[in-house]
């Protein structure tokens, strides 16, 4: 799984960074920051549910 | 469609809720039926757009040809409002389209952000512990709504604004009134006044005597880059203040009283707190308290499964008839704190506005409703389920009083 997230989109709901904190952070601004390109496989489920909670659908995965 | 017929030929919103527990019944038949229908107004008699399920919600919350501008014709207004009054009124965050939203909400967001919310944890279960450690010396019974329910989140979001919580009875009437649909507008007109010359009053002190707080950090980022006059800020402040707490509180009350009569489920939490995450999204979906607090109006002509909207109409997303969504939530419409795909919900709303304080509730209400089972294991209503008077009229949906005892 590879993921990418479009920062300049960001509204900072913080759902990603509060579900999956090893994978999201947020910088100073609030806005999101990616700490694993490639998070291994027992983190997919919950970067999956990420993506889909995401309210402006800004994270992305390729499988 | 002309106005005239409008009244006979479609059904009224908002709709009435025959279980204090359920949205309206209709709400199902829609989504069935015509999940994009029209309705008339109560309050303006006008006619707008209710979107209802799961699906379309979020659609039409995510698309950019949707404004959330009330001074635009067509919005949906739920208040009466006044044409003149209109003209006058400032857009506050909510109500800001891009690029004013981005610009203000970005000015807001460093406040909310997972850290911070963290750090505040210590803070608000010493609120809490406090609030019941006045509960149990009083002694039941007692009304949990001003015992509990309106005193943390007023405490915690005083605390984070800068505004002095001895000054909360006159503002909390305030804010009630705000969300109340049945008021004369005189009387809104009032409440809004009333609390924008008491926030004026405190903003005015703030730009020459800075605190450590959210308005006064607001006030420095404005000063170094310009988005928003003393009027904005004032508006801001409003909407942080009002949103901050009402919300919240009603959320506290349905909560307890939603646990409370599923003894069960609230048996599995006092054994295991892990369960307090997955409970609060399953409380958050279940009541829904904020079900119309997202209309829009179209700027263009928005086709979405073969429905046009037209621009300049009115469009209602209902989150508590999406929160319902069998498709999404099986079995939408019993209490299950175990429900896996909870989280799903559209409580706080969806796309570019959604709600920017939702994690500090989310910590707010996991430490209350665990704190107060923890501590008060044998908190039970002190009167019957059927006299409860739930908040029909209201924007944001909850109980007025909740008597309980140990």
């Amino acid at each position: 799984m590879r993921v990418s997230v479009d920062p300049d989109r960001c509204v900072s709901a913080g759902q990603c960074v509060m579900l999956a904190p090893d994978v999201f952070d947020q910088d100073e601004d609030g806005i999101v920051t990616l700490l694993q390109e490639e998070p291994p496989a027992e983190l997919h489920a919950v970067v999956r549910q990420t993506a889909s909670l995401c309210p402006v659908r800004l994270i992305q995965i390729t499988e | 469609m002309t106005q005239d017929n409008l009244a006979t030929e479609l059904p009224n919103f908002p709709m009435t809720r025959t279980c204090p527990f359920s949205p309206p019944e209709q709400y199902a038949k829609l989504r069935e039926s015509e999940p994009l229908s029209q309705a008339v107004l109560k309050v303006t008699g006008k006619p707008a757009w209710l979107v209802t399920t799961h699906e379309h919600v979020k659609t039409v919350l995510g698309d950019s040809r949707v404004s959330s501008n009330l001074k635009l014709p067509g919005y949906p207004h739920q208040f009466h409002i006044p044409e003149e009054m209109l003209r006058e009124v400032r857009l506050m965050l909510l109500s800001m389209d891009p690029p004013e939203h981005t610009a203000q909400r970005r000015y807001l967001i460093p406040e909310f952000t997972a850290r911070r919310m963290r750090a505040l944890r210590p803070r608000i279960q010493e609120i809490v512990d406090a609030r019941i450690d006045a509960m149990l010396a009083a002694g039941g019974p007692v009304d949990l709504v001003s015992a509990l329910s309106l005193a943390v989140p007023s405490l915690v979001i005083c605390e984070l604004l800068g505004v002095p919580y001895e000054d909360h009875p006159q503002f909390e009437e305030w804010s009630a009134l705000m969300m109340n649909h049945d008021i004369s507008p005189e009387e809104y007109g009032a409440a809004v006044v009333g609390l924008d010359m008491y926030l004026d009053k405190l903003i005015t002190a703030k730009e020459t005597e800075p605190g450590d707080d959210l308005i006064s950090r607001f006030i420095e980022k404005n000063r170094e880059e310009p988005i928003a006059d003393h009027t904005d800020i004032v508006t801001m402040a409003r909407l942080m203040l009002v949103g901050g707490h009402e919300t919240t509180a009603n959320m506290i009350s349905l909560g307890v009283l939603g646990l409370l009569e599923h003894p069960e489920q609230l048996d599995a939490i006092k054994a295991d707190p892990d369960l307090l995450p997955g409970a609060v999204e399953e409380l958050l979906r279940f009541f829904s308290i904020s079900d119309s607090g997202t209309a829009r109006v179209a700027l263009a002509d928005i086709e979405i499964d073969g429905t046009v909207i037209k621009a300049g109409e009115g469009i209602l997303p209902l989150n508590n008839s999406a929160n319902h969504d069998e498709s999404v939530f099986p079995d939408a419409d019993t209490l299950d704190i175990r429900r896996e795909e909870a989280r799903s919900h559209l409580a706080f709303g969806y796309g570019i506005h959604q709600c920017i304080g939702q994690n500090l509730a989310r910590i707010e209400l996991e430490i209350v409703y665990g704190t107060l089972f923890r501590r008060i294991p044998g908190l039970k209503l002190a009167v019957p389920m059927s006299e409860l008077k739930f908040k029909d009229e209201a924007l944001v949906y909850g109980v007025h009083e909740l008597p309980v005892t140990w």
